[in-house]
């Protein structure tokens, strides 16, 4: 599990050079040119997997969302395939219904219309030869009735057990196979397996079709605008960096706090949990964003440089007991209702040792960070939904007032929201009125809906059109993957090699361990 | 809520908008700038709910400038408006009499600290609008040429006065086309041999447009005249045939290529918040403007039939 030579290979940046090489020919493109916005190219968006909740809920609504706001191409469509017995008619319905419901943007007749013209629904199992055959022709005819000039995106939001058919399908039909002059890309959602092993035969299998700056992983929070303004933040301003480092910062602790149990995604869930769910992938790609060094370039390759630098440089406490938690919630009161303990789950054995409550105290072993620790947590049925990325610093080296009069004051804090209430909150110690001098905590609050749009875009419609435009900055690559794995394996397997994880009631703030973890470094859990 | 003052003064306002504030908690923290609108007792509705529809994606102290019976005494009133319509504050300055004529000194005090200055002209502009007081302190100032009776003339004396910042509504209508023009360019296409802009005559748009073609083309670009509504048709005459993106009703337009399908696409034409919206969301002088301007000066997109 510590062989070196299994990272993917530095990204040739094949995209992005071609992306410029168009864009100099253009002459009606400028980069000075602010209002014209980045516009796909012609293209047919294929979808497996389209009676999700995903599928639903999120990228239908995105397709309409950026059709409304003029990003799609002329032409542009989107075939849906599934073990239905449908016409295109009905899945265009159940399109239209999804984006009535879910889309951001107004509802728009003119630009439904024109969008519905382009929608086809292949019928089919994903063993089913003749149906692939059916999909290969109906994108051909689509190239041939609408123009979409042989550019196909295979989005695939199927469970990852089905890759291996789907792929070997899209390759037997000759779908995968760039015409010339086409692209082919494949779009694929987490979980990138379950462990460093797996990921890599999911890699495999993808890579035996597609070379690897086809291949598209989403993680939606990349997507978050807060997320971006993680670099802005830091890499735009003056004041941040010089205190972002070891000589200012006490420690960082990254939250993901679910209210929600685990619903109806028992069958995944059970056997993944806390950690594999949203650590590996979510909280280890924000602590890289706030841990990295400032890349030389906002594009791709530098950002995925200095991602995985700082991934590389992640260690985990020498102790794994002491410096890991987990836990499971038990039955309780969420949010004023009456909940189920995780066990009494449906679809959960009763003797699950799943964990949906995850810490853990990971050291970068880096110059700007030697020695601050960075705490995770993750967990669900918590007492409120929240993510959110604090950076505690270190309290005042000499504090000139009396020790009654800084009684109140805590540690100053840096916090970036990034959901729900996206944002950032500074926490400093302020003089209370009064004729007494006393210093308490205070906020200073920017609220990114206050300031910006309170309609900024969905993290799925930025992805997508990047997907479409062929745009890689905000996609993981496996060498990431891979390293999330290389972080979060050793505590799998340690916790695999013990009893059950603790109970918290749901509701409250994790187990008694989680918080013995941070007791034993003389730290405290921010409050949820 | 709405608090009316008359016969006031800044400072005043100032007060009644600090108490109006810490009522309401405080809602106008996060103002990005102020927008100052020029207008009159006619338009001003029109132009500060189109303001506040903006303000949803870019919070704002709206001070909409109001000149009123020119001859009278000098008199102030205002009427602000917290927490009502959105994020940000709008307040509405009437002012009566020679004070008209120094509306810059009511203004001034009451710009937002530390935020830029937009200064918008719904209807008819001054023909120097970076000479004018009211647009020397805005780092923009947004006309819009297709509310003057001879909106091309206009164009060519925004054209003579322009100083960086400045910008024009019908520079900003003509965006989603540009947007799929320079898409529809992004693939490989046929040699250009002329190219035509047809739209409802006295449309300031079509003549950017043409202009901005024929500049980044090097071409000849006529601009026509048809029905409407706005501009109908983009056409490029080629070795191999039309390439014609065409809109005959306003909504959807159609892509035609020799020897390729048809393709359509929705091209909506936007209201006036959305294109207030997209005025504010870059500050920094727009270059391409400025060049289309000269270029349309110089008679380029204006060849004759």
């Amino acid at each position: 599990m510590t062989d070196d030579e299994g990272l993917a290979p530095a990204n040739p940046g094949v995209i992005k050079g071609l992306h410029e090489m168009s864009e100099s020919r253009n002459p009606l493109r400028d980069p000075r040119d602010r209002r014209i916005p980045r516009v796909a190219g012609p293209c047919v968006l294929v979808m497996f997997g389209v009676t999700g909740d995903l599928a639903r809920k999120k990228l239908m609504p995105a397709i309409y969302d950026l059709a409304n706001r003029g990003l799609l191409p002329p032409g542009f469509s989107f075939v849906g395939f599934a073990r239905r017995d449908w016409e295109d008619e009905d899945f265009a319905q159940l399109t239209y219904r999804a984006v009535k419901e879910y889309a951001r943007t107004p509802f728009r007749d003119a630009v439904w219309q024109q969008l519905s013209e382009g929608v086809r629904f292949v019928s089919g199992s994903f063993d089913d030869d003749e149906a692939f055959d059916q999909l290969a022709s109906c994108v051909m005819r689509l190239d041939e009735e609408r123009g979409t000039g042989g550019n196909y995106a295979f989005y695939l939001s199927i469970p990852p057990g089905q890759f291996p058919t789907v792929v070997q399908q899209l390759k037997r039909s000759g779908l995968s196979d760039p015409s010339a002059g086409g692209w082919r890309r494949v779009v694929i959602e987490k979980p990138f397996g379950h462990d460093l092993a797996s990921a890599r035969e999911l890699n495999d299998i993808l890579e035996e079709v597609f070379p690897p700056d086809a291949v598209f992983r989403i993680d939606h929070y990349l997507g978050k605008e807060t997320v971006q303004n993680i670099l802005a933040l830091r890499f735009a301003n003056e004041m941040y960096e010089p205190i972002w480092n070891r000589g200012y910062v006490d420690h960082v602790q990254i939250t993901m706090a679910e209210d929600i149990g685990i619903g109806g995604r028992a069958g995944y869930y059970d056997g993944i949990g806390a950690a594999r769910d949203v650590i590996q992938n979510h909280l280890l790609q924000l602590l890289a964003l706030v841990a990295m060094e400032e890349p030389v370039a906002f594009d791709a390759d530098s950002l995925r440089m200095e991602k995985e630098k700082v991934l590389s440089a992640v260690r985990l406490p020498a102790d794994i007991a002491e410096g890991t938690a987990r836990g499971q919630y038990s039955a309780g009161w969420q949010g004023g209702r009456q909940v189920h303990g995780f066990l009494e789950e449906d679809g959960i054995p009763p003797d699950s040792r799943t964990e949906t409550y995850a810490a853990l105290r990971l050291g970068v072993d880096t110059r700007r960070w030697a020695g601050v620790p960075f705490y995770l947590r993750a967990g669900k049925r918590l007492p409120r939904r929240m993510t959110e990325i604090a950076l505690i610093f270190q309290r005042a080296p000499h504090l000139p007032f009396s020790a009654t009069d800084t009684e109140e004051l805590g540690q100053n804090a840096l916090v970036i929201r990034i959901q729900p209430d996206e944002g950032i909150t500074v926490r400093f110690g302020s003089k209370v009125p009064g004729t007494a001098m006393e210093v308490r905590d205070v906020n200073m609050d920017f609220a990114y809906g206050e300031s910006f749009t309170e309609s900024s875009p969905e993290a799925y419609e930025r992805l997508l059109l990047d997907v479409l435009i062929g745009d890689p900055p905000l996609f993981p690559r496996q060498a990431e993957v891979e390293l999330g794995w290389r972080i979060l394996d050793p505590v799998e397997d340690f916790w695999a090699s013990r009893t059950k994880p603790d109970q918290y009631p749901a509701g409250t703030a994790g187990p008694p361990s989680a918080d013995a973890l941070m007791a034993r470094d003389n730290r405290a859990w921010r409050r949820l | 809520m709405t608090i009316d003052l008359t016969d006031t003064s800044t400072g005043a306002i100032h007060e009644a908008l600090t108490q109006a504030r810490r009522r309401m908690g405080g809602p106008a923290s996060g103002t990005v700038l102020t927008l100052i609108i020029v207008t009159d007792e006619s338009e001003q509705y029109d132009a500060v709910r189109a303001a506040s529809q903006a303000g949803r994606e870019h919070p704002s102290r709206i001070l909409a400038v109001i000149t009123r019976r020119p001859k009278g005494e000098s008199r102030l009133d205002a009427e602000i408006r917290v927490g009502e319509t959105g994020p940000g504050e709008t307040i509405l300055l009437r002012m009566y009499g020679p004070l008209g004529q120094h509306a810059d000194s009511v203004v001034a005090p009451l710009l937002a600290p530390d935020v830029p200055v937009v200064t918008w002209w719904p209807d008819e502009a001054p023909s120097a609008p970076g000479g004018d007081p009211l647009g020397a302190v805005a780092q923009r100032r947004v006309t819009d040429a297709a509310a003057s009776e001879t909106p091309k003339d206009m164009l060519l004396t925004l054209a003579k006065a322009y100083k960086p910042g400045d910008t024009d509504l019908s520079w900003t209508r003509a965006t989603s086309w540009r947007s799929l023009l320079a898409a529809t360019l992004d693939q490989p296409y046929p040699e250009l041999l002329r190219g035509e802009v047809l739209a409802e005559p006295g449309n300031p748009s079509a003549d950017l447009i043409a202009a901005w073609l024929g500049q980044r083309l090097d071409l000849d670009v006529r601009r026509g005249e048809s029905g409407g509504p706005g501009i109908t048709e983009v056409n490029f005459e080629t070795p191999d045939g039309k390439v014609a993106l065409s809109r005959p009703d306003g909504r959807n337009a159609t892509l035609s290529w020799p020897g390729r399908p048809e393709r359509r696409v929705a091209l909506h034409r936007r209201d006036t918040a959305e294109l207030v919206a997209e005025e504010l969301r870059r500050l920094e002088p727009d270059e391409v403007y400025a060049e289309t301007l000269r270029a349309l000066a110089a008679g380029v997109g204006s060849s004759a039939p």
